[in-house]
């Protein structure tokens, strides 16, 4: 779209650890500050789709291929689902994470970073998913740009 | 707000409108942290603000930025809107004042959260303990939601990528936007 333009590429290369960091921070930290799985997966997806806005989706499929997208979509649910199992096992209420550790609330909280993983997987791919499918509808017209685009540039 | 959504309806130019409803929902978010929901705003920016926005502009990128003109007078809509804004606003005369402590939704459950959440999860933040431990089900609904809308929408872009490989749309130009 719009590889040309020095000024976002410069931006972005400058931006893109940032957003990924707060979004790891995000992520990590929603225990003790504001934020969770939900937020910190749509900022991390944020960070690839910026990434392919600027650089074009085939470079953002190079980071995160299709496959891998697709597999982690509905890996997050089945984390969040299979830690609920985990504690039946452990003989306790489906998604009651007190027997995860030996102390209840070591495992409460330990519950709650698996469960947030899960929410951060499922958000973030899913988020990808759908902008990787907008951009294999563009995909056609945007080879030839970025052929137009590069032939310009040599 | 009120100049944001007057500016939405006034715009005929789809990039602008995409624009304004991000300014929206930052302006929501903002209304969220002066409401002391920290999390909600969060959220509010980083979807509402943030994925849509780009979302809504990977479909300008497909289609015209033009908003098509009108077949019909939007009278029938818009009376179901005004219809239904003005149950919802009926609605709000019966809550309770905001931050009353005696009002219901403070004396239900919301006590033995603020007393036994960090206790019990060794969470400090209360939403998440609420969110990810108390009610674990709803939350895991949600990710069930979030995951069954992504798949539904890969299979229909993915059908409709098969539809033009036949059959090219020919309301469709994308080089227009392309370039």
């Amino acid at each position: 779209m719009m590889r040309d333009t020095i000024i976002l590429r410069v931006v972005a290369k400058l931006l893109l650890p940032a957003i990924l960091i707060f979004a790891f921070y995000v992520q990590f930290h929603g225990d003790y500050g504001p934020g969770g799985g939900f937020q910190a997966g749509v900022a991390a997806a944020g960070a690839i789709i910026l990434y392919g806005m600027i650089f074009g989706i085939p470079a953002a499929k190079h980071v995160i291929p299709t496959t891998v997208v697709e597999i982690m979509v509905p890996l997050g649910v089945l984390i969040f689902a299979g830690t609920g199992v985990v504690s039946m096992m452990l003989g306790e209420n489906y998604l009651n994470y007190s027997p995860l550790r030996a102390a209840p609330g070591d495992g409460q909280h330990m519950g709650i970073l698996i469960v947030e993983a899960g929410v951060f997987i499922t958000v973030a791919s899913t988020m990808l998913a759908i902008f990787y499918g907008f951009g294999g509808l563009a995909d056609e017209a945007d080879a030839e740009a970025a052929e137009a685009a590069e032939d310009g540039e040599k | 707000m009120v100049i944001t959504v007057v500016g939405i309806i006034r715009a005929h130019n789809l990039f602008a409108v995409v624009m304004l409803g991000g300014v929206y929902s930052f302006l929501m978010a903002t209304v969220m942290v002066i409401l002391d929901a920290v999390d909600v705003s969060m959220t509010e920016a980083a979807v509402g603000a943030g994925m849509s926005t780009v979302l809504l502009l990977a479909v300008l990128h497909l289609t015209r930025t033009r908003e098509a003109p009108l077949r019909h007078k939007p009278y029938i809509p818009l009376f179901v809107c005004l219809l239904t804004g003005g149950a919802l606003v009926y609605g709000t005369l019966d809550l309770p004042p905001f931050g009353e402590a005696n009002a219901p939704q403070n004396l239900h459950v919301a006590p033995y959260y603020i007393e036994n959440a960090e206790r019990e999860t060794h969470s400090p933040n209360i939403v998440t303990a609420v969110l990810a431990s108390y009610r674990g089900y709803d939350t895991l609904g949600e990710v069930t939601v979030i995951f069954t809308a992504g798949i539904g929408v890969l299979i229909l872009l993915a059908s409709g990528v098969r539809r033009r490989r036949v059959k090219p749309d020919p309301l469709q130009d994308p080089k227009d936007d392309a370039l």
